[in-house]
């Protein structure tokens, strides 16, 4: 009698830590913590299956390492001179030597099923029921929804952009998420075959998200394709992986996987605001207020400009020209866009076109009538400037 | 190094010229040129591992401590630069320089003028490399592997790159050419090609390895220099080009690079532990065969270093089972040496010491290099420090820990002194438990997301990142003591006799301690 209440108790109040843990879960992921020592088993079936193949070598590998370990102990152990051992003189035995080549060769062939069959359905991605088209950028990312006409930037959220300077306000450590944060995450539905279109617009970057299972590479000029099916609601974080210049470790990628239902009001909230919101609009090229593209300017240069031409625009080097009283930001009208639009070829200066009219022509106004610039007349840059440029 | 002419024949000969820049800058003599090679590396060694203890020293704490993220790229670029073309292959040149010809009873390398020119070579593309750290926008940053379009970011450093990686790769060609030549046509009579020791061997089939694929590196960066100047859009899509096209040639010559970076090291150990455990290398010609093997492989698994940019399903397939096969040549390395030491009668001298630490952490990078072959999990292992772990291990505690033991294995032999056995003992200990503090929670932060080529991250890699730096930092200090206990070793020291080592078998051990400045002018009878 006792003993079964006991039991029903300690169903009942393992199952409610269990509800407990996975609601904590489902809001963040417990795999990103301190101390974390291995692959994530992830939320999609092709981490799950990256996961077991990793588990089933590791274990493989680690029983040959134990191996290989305490026959080498032992010999040491047992065959030294100090202990009077006297040396053999063998020194070669066929049998054994079949044996030894065999056998790894057997296990690996044991290996290589399981994943070779893990390599088909990574591959596949026949059935996909949406599709996200990502750019890397030096450095951010760019997503596209192809069928919902949803397009956003996804930059490093600005707590951390302070944190990560030299001398911050901040201390990393108490930042949220230190470096695992966007302004914009990927936001997209659970349970649904998700293709990816991979590109960049200029270097080699690299999509990871390790609760995913996979990263591949964005390449400029030509589109990969991956795919993932989320099962569980959740944030899931990663960053760029493959080397992309200065600030490759400060590209993060968050994805936040909703529900059907929370996805589909997400995606409406969206489709409005693309219609409503005139800070991120393409097409409209009216006059701004000066008050305005400042705003605007000061933000965009925080996000995009400081970290190399620093807070004051002092520049560093050789490398980061001084913005404060350059003759390039003071000078001609037309050359001071185009070094936005296009980039100064041979230098890290990349091209920023890919930012709307009115957050250039607000970073344009900015720089040249900040930290004094505007001693000589300041001068105001209108998004129809911009777009004349482009 | 004074010459001590000892035999009635040898008395028409001299010993080297007199004058310290006539010796040093012309000699031809093949252990004057091992000196250099060696006392080269070991420089590289020093200004590869300051610029590692600067990369340790970011990553100490999160947060961008010390130096701006754009000349940690720089760091770590050069320091991968330095430690292959600078220290580890030097140091390996010159190795095969000193001990070839006295192990095959050769009275100098073939083609020594070559030998000669292809040493100073080196100084030469190195200053050209490590004066970008002084130019304007500082030294290359795009990595070692020079992938487009990032390395065209690079600016004024990008042309001495191009033409550093041209000459070290013209020196370590002649050098190969070089060991070649002389291991085919001057052998002692009787020295048949399977009595040959297994570095003679190893060596062997390094230089036909280099011979075979750095004129490959070099195609690939002239046509980063084209790219770059000429109007040419190899690696350029809107050109019609291919960046990836890069990666193709660039890892057809790295993987076998990194075979170039390890085959020595497995001669070194296959001498080492058979002259310690008093009994012979076990499976001399599987050793040969597995070396071949390895070498035939290490063509046809470049791809494995690209399981992420979009092959073809059927390539990464191909490359992945080629890739795992390499796994059983190296297994049967392995078990040789367990074998050999297997009821032998062991003494421990610092040599046999890193050579058994050699021995088990080669076999941690070997075996996370299996599960690296799998490419449905390589798609979460690339690019993170779970790499930079397992290529550390094969590398530090491989190539590195095997120099360091060939080093206290022959100083006898080209110093005439015996080095302070128990100040190499503190070097064996200090380096080998920091190495592992150092790279092995390398492993954890690999898994637990961690990129590489980073110089910030998130706070939940602070622990392990500490940790390692620590390691880091105390294997660099301990170093300096390598250095202290060569100096010494020089200088004095007791008596070395000509065997050395009890159980050291081999002509090099024929001769005396220090070897003569010419030695077997007259071939030795190998039975
Ligand atoms: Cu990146
Ligand atoms: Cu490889």
């Amino acid at each position: 009698m006792n003993q079964n209440k006991l039991t029903r108790l300690f169903v009942a109040s393992t199952a409610a830590l269990a509800m407990l843990f996975s609601a904590g879960a489902a809001a963040e992921s417990d795999w990103r913590r301190p101390w974390g020592v291995n692959l994530p088993e992830g939320v999609t079936s092709l981490s799950q299956v990256a996961y077991s193949m990793h588990m089933l070598t590791f274990w493989i590998v680690t029983v040959i390492g134990v191996a290989v370990f305490a026959g080498v102990f032992f010999s040491v152990w047992k065959y030294r001179k100090s202990q009077g051992a006297k040396p053999a003189t063998w020194h070669h035995s066929t049998t054994v030597e079949i044996v030894w080549t065999a056998v790894p060769f057997l296990i690996l062939l044991g290996i290589a099923v399981p994943a070779t069959q893990a390599m088909i359905k990574m591959e596949d991605t026949s059935g996909y029921e949406m599709t996200v088209k990502v750019t890397g950028y030096q450095w951010m990312w760019e997503y596209e929804y192809l069928d919902e006409g949803i397009h956003f930037y996804s930059r490093l959220d600005r707590d951390s952009d302070r944190a990560r300077q030299r001398n911050p306000e901040i201390r990393p450590r108490d930042v949220e998420h230190y470096l695992l944060n966007v302004d914009n995450p990927l936001v997209v539905p659970v349970n649904t075959k998700i293709r990816f279109l991979l590109t960049a617009n200029d270097v080699i970057h690299s999509w990871w998200v390790p609760e995913l299972g996979w990263k591949k590479d964005t390449i400029p000029g030509f589109v990969n394709e991956a795919w993932a099916e989320i099962q569980e609601p959740g944030t899931y974080r990663g960053q760029c992986a493959e080397l992309c210049g200065r600030d490759h470790a400060f590209m993060p990628i968050v994805v936040v996987a909703k529900t059907e239902e929370d996805y589909e009001a997400w995606v409406a909230e969206q489709q409005e605001e693309v219609n409503g919101d005139v800070a991120v609009d393409d097409d409209d090229l009216s006059d701004m207020e000066m008050d305005d593209l400042m705003a605007l300017g000061e933000d965009v240069y925080d996000n995009q400009c400081m970290a190399c031409h620093q807070a004051g625009g002092e520049g560093m080097g050789d490398m980061f020209p001084a913005l404060a009283g350059s003759d390039k930001v003071l000078g001609d009208r037309d050359e001071y866009k185009s070094i936005l639009l296009d980039g100064v070829s041979g230098t890290t200066m990349q091209s920023f076109a890919s930012l709307s009219n009115q957050e250039l022509a607000g970073v344009l106004t900015y720089v040249r009538n900040a930290w004094g610039n505007d001693d000589d007349g300041g001068d105001v840059f209108q998004p129809a400037d911009v777009e004349d440029a482009r | 190094m004074t010459a001590t002419t000892h035999d009635t024949h040898d008395a028409h000969h001299h010993g080297p010229p007199p004058g310290f820049f006539k010796r040093w800058l012309f000699t031809t003599n093949h252990k004057d040129l091992g000196v250099l090679y060696m006392v080269f590396g070991l420089l590289m060694f020093f200004i590869g591992g300051a610029m590692a203890m600067v990369i340790r020293a970011e990553l100490f704490q999160p947060g961008l401590n010390l130096v701006d993220p754009h000349f940690f790229n720089q760091m770590t670029t050069m320091h991968a630069l330095v430690m292959i073309f600078g220290a580890v292959m030097p140091a390996f040149t010159g190795l095969a320089n000193w001990l070839i010809p006295v192990q095959i009873g050769a009275p100098d390398m073939a083609l020594p003028r070559i030998n000669n020119w292809a040493f100073w070579l080196l100084p030469a593309g190195f200053v050209l490399l490590l004066a970008t750290l002084f130019l304007p926008g500082g030294a290359p940053a795009g990595g070692w592997t020079m992938y487009p379009p990032l390395v065209l970011q690079l600016g004024d450093s990008f042309p001495f790159l191009i033409l550093a990686v041209h000459i070290l790769g013209i020196s370590s060609i002649m050098g190969s050419i070089n060991i070649v030549a002389t291991i085919l046509n001057m052998r002692a009579p009787g020295m048949t090609l399977m009595k040959m020791p297994m570095f003679v061997w190893a060596w062997l089939i390094t230089a036909f390895l280099i011979v075979a694929v750095m004129p490959v590196l070099a195609g690939a960066v002239t046509m980063l220099l084209t790219d770059q100047y000429f109007g040419t859009s190899f690696f350029s899509a809107a050109g019609g080009g291919d960046p990836v096209m890069f990666q193709h040639i660039f890892w057809f010559f790295g993987h076998p690079e990194v075979y170039i970076l390890i085959l020595p090291a497995f001669g070194i150990v296959s001498a080492i532990i058979p002259t310690f455990a008093r009994k012979p290398l076990f499976g001399y010609s599987s050793m040969v065969y597995a070396t071949a093997s390895i070498a035939f492989l290490s063509f046809i698994v470049w791809g494995h270093h690209m399981f992420t940019v979009g092959m073809p399903l059927a390539g990464q397939l191909f490359f992945m089972y080629a890739t795992m096969l390499v796994a059983v040549p190296t297994g049967v390395k392995i078990f040789n040496w367990m074998a050999t030491m297997w009821q032998g009668s062991m003494t421990f001298e610092t040599p046999m010491l890193f050579s058994i630490a050699f021995v088990l952490l080669f076999t941690i990078g070997g075996l996370s290099g299996v599960m690296l072959a799998l490419a449905p999990v390589d798609l979460q292992y690339h690019d993170t420090y779970f790499v930079v772990a397992h290529f550390h291990y094969v590398l530090v505690t491989g190539a590195v820990f095997s120099i360091m033991a060939a080093v206290y294995f022959w100083l006898p032999k080209w110093t005439g002194h015996m080095y302070d056995e128990k100040l190499g003992k503190w070097h064996f200990w200090l380096s080998t438990i920091s190495v592992n503090v150092l790279f092995f929670p390398q492993h954890f932060l690999g898994l637990a997301g961690m990129p590489r080529r980073i110089p910030d991250y998130a706070v939940q890699f602070a622990e392990f990142n500490m940790i390692s730096s620590i390691g880091g930092f105390v294997f660099g200090l301990a170093q300096l003591l390598f250095v202290y206990i060569i100096v010494k070793c020089v200088r004095g020291g007791q008596k070395a006799s000509s065997g050395v080592w009890e159980g050291a078998k081999g002509l090099e051990w024929t001769l005396p301690s220090p070897a003569p400045y010419h030695t077997f002018e007259t071939p030795p009878a190998v039975k």
